[in-house]
């Protein structure tokens, strides 16, 4: 599960369409797979605190990675004090905790989506589950943040993840190449904010000065979604 | 990076205890100050909150006569749900409460958030946006709120302690914002203690342009020049946005690390800009109020006013950063 490898991004895709190796992912995934999604994308976001950070005080106030440590840091603490016994519990767990304890507005974005995943989410876990759950977080942080594809935000990220996710499903693609496409989307629309020009968020301010930046809430949704294809990797 | 802290982790907490050890007419607990003779029983009460690295604001403008309670978060980190959900639901004395919000994403979500979990306390909200600085709105996060926060709080503030109901207080803050507009020069960055760098980089001979209250960049940079040259440009943008006439709440404010004696100097050019327009200055504050961390630099905000708004701005107040008259 903790594979502790970067390289996720291109991988054994050999093996992964004939669904046989997929193990127990195809059978819907259970509450440790959640637990290790978020311990996987904390361990991903220390590493990259500091990175984050930077692009944050490139155009915005240089605190995103510090602020998202913290938060999925309270997130451990929080599943080793209340371990969840379901992957719904889980996720409201996760995100009630992002925005109790994060603040600005990383925290109720991020803490919203979660929630909302988990609230939407049936069980058995199945990837059609999964990518219908997925897309109604997403909606949540478009609906709060008043924002949408292409303002430079972390929905530049999340929406390209999303449509791959539900792609996948109807294309009936394996899991694990299911959620490594969706981490490969959620890097290229991380990446495709640099050109970008802010209309939300912090980074609104600069104007045309926030072009040529990578968005710091695109990117730490590009780690999350790395941290999902590599823990069903 | 030199700075009087313990730890990086530990800065809000710390300050936090000092300014209960240093005013015992507050109460500090759980991330909230607290006027200590809260709640006040048939007083609306006012709360606000943001980010730390602004004081005075908004820690330093609880007590009489401005907020009954402020939340600060981390550095620069609006608060989260929790502390406005304890500050509101302490604070109210039955005749409800005022939020008081700075304009920017992360504040607005988490009062938000909060106001929906306040069952059985009446909430309203005000939005300060008085930043000219950021234009085009409909492709920005709106204009920041920075200096007119303190104008809000003052004057809705002393309404509250006359005994208005709450629908009144926030009606007349809403006006404050609208009457109220504001600009930001910085000379340098600001450097957050978790980070230990500053925020951006601005060569020695550069200023930064419609900066606003959390390190982040300005929209422009140009070469220094005369106080009366950079009071000149931050008026004009304000006089641009909002025609300055009659009498005039101004304040010509310290984004933390500038002498006194410098914001005086900007201040005469400031009167003397106004005295220009045909506008005059009736009433003044020169200071650190609405800050940036060590940023140097200042902003100047500058609110129309009536005969209602002088006597309100003018009632006492009592509270760590502002005091008269009692």
């Amino acid at each position: 599960m903790d594979g502790g490898t970067d390289s996720e991004m291109h991988g054994g895709t050999g093996g992964g369409l004939d669904g046989g190796l997929d193990g127990g992912l195809d059978g819907g995934l259970d509450t440790a797979f959640f637990l290790a999604w978020f311990e996987d994308a904390g361990r991903r976001v220390r590493l990259q605190r500091d990175r984050l950070t930077a692009l944050d005080a490139a155009i915005g106030d240089a605190d995103h990675g510090t602020n998202l440590d913290r938060g999925f840091t309270e997130v451990r603490q929080a599943f080793a004090e209340w371990p969840p016994g379901t992957p719904v519990q889980a996720l409201v767990s996760a995100g009630t905790t992002l925005i109790r304890r994060v603040g600005g507005a990383s925290g109720p974005l991020y803490g919203s989506a979660f929630r909302q995943m988990g609230r939407s989410m049936d069980t058995p876990v199945t990837q059609a589950v999964f990518a219908a759950a997925f897309e109604s977080g997403v909606r949540a942080v478009e609906r709060l943040g008043k924002a949408a594809p292409g303002d430079k935000t972390m929905l530049d990220a999340l929406v390209p993840a999303s449509r791959a996710l539900t792609r996948a499903v109807q294309e009936e693609i394996a899991t694990r190449e299911a959620f490594e496409r969706a981490a490969r989307a959620a890097e290229e629309g991380a990446r495709a904010t640099i050109p970008m020009r802010a209309r939300r968020g912090r980074a609104s301010y600069l104007g045309e000065r926030s072009v040529g930046h990578e968005d710091p809430g695109a990117a730490s949704a590009a780690i999350i979604m790395a941290a999902l294809a590599a823990v069903a990797s | 990076m030199k700075k009087l802290i313990n730890t990086a982790e530990s800065v809000v907490e710390d300050a936090l205890n000092g300014l209960a050890a240093a005013h015992p007419s507050l109460r500090v607990r759980d991330r909230v100050v607290y006027r200590a003779d809260a709640p006040r029983r048939g007083k609306v009460a006012l709360v606000s909150g943001g980010g730390s690295g602004h004081e005075p604001l908004h820690a330093g403008f609880v007590g009489h006569g401005m907020l009954d309670a402020a939340c600060p978060g981390e550095v620069f980190t609006s608060p989260v749900p929790d502390q406005i959900l304890d500050a509101t639901m302490a604070v109210d004395g039955g005749a409800g409460v005022l939020h008081v919000v700075k304009n920017y994403t992360g504040d607005v979500l988490n009062f938000e958030m909060a106001a929906e979990l306040c069952a059985g306390v009446e909430v309203a909200s005000v939005l300060v946006d008085d930043d000219v600085a950021v234009r085009d709105s409909l492709y920005t996060a709106g204009r920041r709120g920075t200096g007119a926060t303190l104008f809000v709080e003052k004057i809705a503030g002393a309404l509250a302690e006359e005994g208005a109901p709450l629908a009144e207080v926030a009606r007349v803050a809403g006006e404050v914002d609208e009457r109220s507009r504001s600009f930001g020069i910085a000379l340098t960055s600001c450097t957050s203690p978790a980070a230990g760098k500053p925020t951006f980089d601005l060569p020695g001979d550069e200023v930064e342009l419609g900066i606003g209250i959390h390190g982040e960049p300005g929209r422009a940079r140009v070469p220094m020049a005369s106080a009366r040259e950079l009071a000149a440009i931050a008026m004009e943008a304000v006089h641009g946005d909002l025609p300055l006439r009659g009498d005039l709440l101004v304040m010509v404010n310290g984004m933390g690390s500038t002498p006194l004696m410098e914001l005086y100097v900007v201040f005469a050019e400031v009167e003397s800009f106004v005295r220009g327009t045909g506008a005059r200055v009736t009433r003044s504050l020169v200071g650190n109020y609405v800050t940036s961390l060590d940023m140097q630099g200042f902003s100047v905000t500058v609110c129309r006013l009536d005969d209602d708004l002088t006597r309100l701005w003018d009632a006492p107040v009592e509270t760590p950063g502002l005091r008269w008259g009692r």
